[in-house]
């Protein structure tokens, strides 16, 4: 029960708003401590699973090209593009995202969208364009929940998408997993029932997009 | 064969780089930050276990303190260019995707199990190339913009590798079995659908705990997925687990934890509210997993 300690620091530290690299620091060392380990076998471990994980923090290498082209005015451009087509509405150009972002991770195509390279130099520029010319203006916390809605949409496209592919790692994790417990079965009987979720998702996740336009128009 | 040491080495370089513009403007707790990225990248797999735990502590103290100054805001722009300007942007997404396949259909330069990454990095290279000969600014320009988003990003930009590194420790300690064995203690006996909510629901609840639905499903699993759901009431496995692994997914969406996920965009798109783009998810994430656990129910069980 002890170890539990550590979730609840987790939990204390983020409501009360501490730095969370020191809360995730302090909660480690107390989760081991309590598991009995001693303080320098912990910063060991940690350090060993930092340095596995390096892989999880190289989506930045991307940033010195969207800051060159941001430079040189792309988010403007792609506010301007969106204003030539006469029918686009924030919601239906971040529904078509969405089922862009399902469509293309259920194929194994994760990596080719995400909150670096195509929300934030792309997708959300033009909704806010797009839902500014709806409303005839949005004050500033309008603006923060479109562009908040084309982040979540990034991910709910992502989450309800790839597991329809059958060599994305979850599903994997899942064949290895049953496996162990004497339960055989084939990726494609598992990423198969990925998709009645997806089917959820888009039209959940579809409704509000579209009550979104209904929102900025009145 | 190309792997993960040249994406490491690019990654490296570039944060050393960071480091050094930063002393330059002497702005010296981002140099520090940004170098000992650098150091991990670069040198990491020779430090040993202890050295890159004190170079994590390193991390936290200079994040911890304080010392992470924002960037300056841009003064000046240059001409802006027209609909070109997105090719570069596209580049990145299409090498990675030509990539992956080439990886496939000629396999033998590139680790299969990094080809995503390794074209991610090329494609990134490429594409800054690309931008440097058609819009041929001064060779530290893309650097100085990429330290500045950089910058703005702070050390957010480490927490999804800290939180992962949090995993293992969570793992080593036993975390898991004892939150498995509450959860499968309050389970009313031989109800179905008792059964198939608290598995739906635990999935998802300890996803938000710990961030990562990976980390959830082989606990709920060996909790309430395999004893109850497939053993008693003869559950389709296949069902139970890919739909229950989707309820975890649910969880995900809900958590600051999935910092990468939910804190990340939220600096990058510079939202002032931390928590927003969990507010923008929460009124999808709810609904669908109740249908997820729905689903399971209706479709995992013999009638």
């Amino acid at each position: 029960m002890l170890v539990l300690s550590g979730i609840a620091i987790i939990v204390l530290g983020f409501l009360l708003r501490f730095n969370p690299l020191i809360v995730v620091a302090a909660s480690a060392l107390v989760t081991g401590l309590a598991a009995g380990l001693h303080p320098l076998a912990i910063l060991a471990a940690f350090g060993k699973a930092f340095n596995e994980t390096r892989y999880v923090t190289i989506v930045w290498i991307v940033l010195p090209v969207i800051g060159l082209l941001e430079r040189f005015g792309l988010q403007e451009r792609a506010r301007a593009l969106v204003a030539g087509f006469g029918r686009a509405t924030a919601g239906r150009l971040l529904i078509a995202y969405l089922l862009f972002r399902q469509l293309t991770a259920a194929i194994g195509l994760t990596s080719i969208a995400g909150p670096a390279h195509t929300v934030r130099p792309l997708v959300a520029p033009m909704a806010e364009a797009l839902a500014d010319r709806q409303a005839g203006g949005l004050d500033e916390a309008a603006r923060e929940r479109v562009k908040a809605l084309a982040a979540a949409t990034d991910n709910v496209g992502l989450f309800f998408g790839e597991d329809i592919f059958l060599a994305i790692g979850s599903i994997l994790l899942m064949k290895g997993l049953l496996e162990q417990f004497g339960i055989d079965l084939q990726p494609f009987q598992l990423s198969v029932w990925a998709i009645p979720s997806a089917i959820a998702a888009l039209l959940i996740h579809g409704f509000r997009l579209w009550r979104l336009d209904r929102r900025l128009a009145r | 064969m190309i792997g993960l040491p040249f994406v490491y080495a690019v990654a490296g370089v570039l944060f050393a780089i960071y480091a050094a513009l930063g002393v330059l403007d002497r702005r010296w707790g981002n140099a520090l930050l940004w170098g000992l990225v650098a150091i991990s990248f670069l040198f990491g797999d020779r430090l040993g276990d202890l050295g890159n735990g004190v170079l994590v502590l390193g991390l936290v103290l200079i994040a911890g303190c304080g010392l992470i100054r924002r960037p300056q805001p841009r003064d000046d722009s240059e001409t802006p260019r027209g609909n070109a300007i997105f090719l570069p942007v596209l580049i990145v997404p299409v090498v990675a995707l030509a990539g992956t396949f080439a990886a496939r259909w000629w396999p033998g330069w590139v680790d299969p199990k990094q080809a995503t990454l390794v074209c991610l990095a090329i494609g990134v290279l490429i594409a800054l190339a690309a931008a440097l000969l058609w819009l041929r600014p001064r060779p530290a320009t893309p650097f100085r913009e990429g330290l500045r988003l950089m910058d703005s990003v702070g050390w957010a930009a480490l927490l999804p590798q800290m939180l992962a590194s949090l995993g293992a420790i969570f793992a080593l300690s036993g975390v898991g079995t004892v939150v498995g064995g509450l959860i499968g203690g309050i389970i009313p006996n031989g109800s179905l659908i008792g059964a198939t909510f608290a598995y739906g629901i635990g999935m998802a609840l300890f996803t938000i705990v710990m961030g990562n639905a990976f980390a959830a499903f082989p606990v709920m699993m060996a909790a309430v997925g395999l004893p109850l759901l497939i053993h008693q009431h003869h559950g389709d496995p296949a069902i139970v687990c890919a739909i229950g692994m989707l309820s975890g997914f649910c969880g995900t969406l809900l958590t600051p934890m999935a910092a990468n996920f939910n804190i990340v965009p939220a600096v990058l798109l510079e939202l002032k509210d931390r928590n927003g783009v969990i507010r923008a998810q929460a009124p999808t994430a709810l609904p669908l997993l109740l249908v997820n656990i729905l689903l399971i129910w209706w479709l995992a069980f013999p009638r």
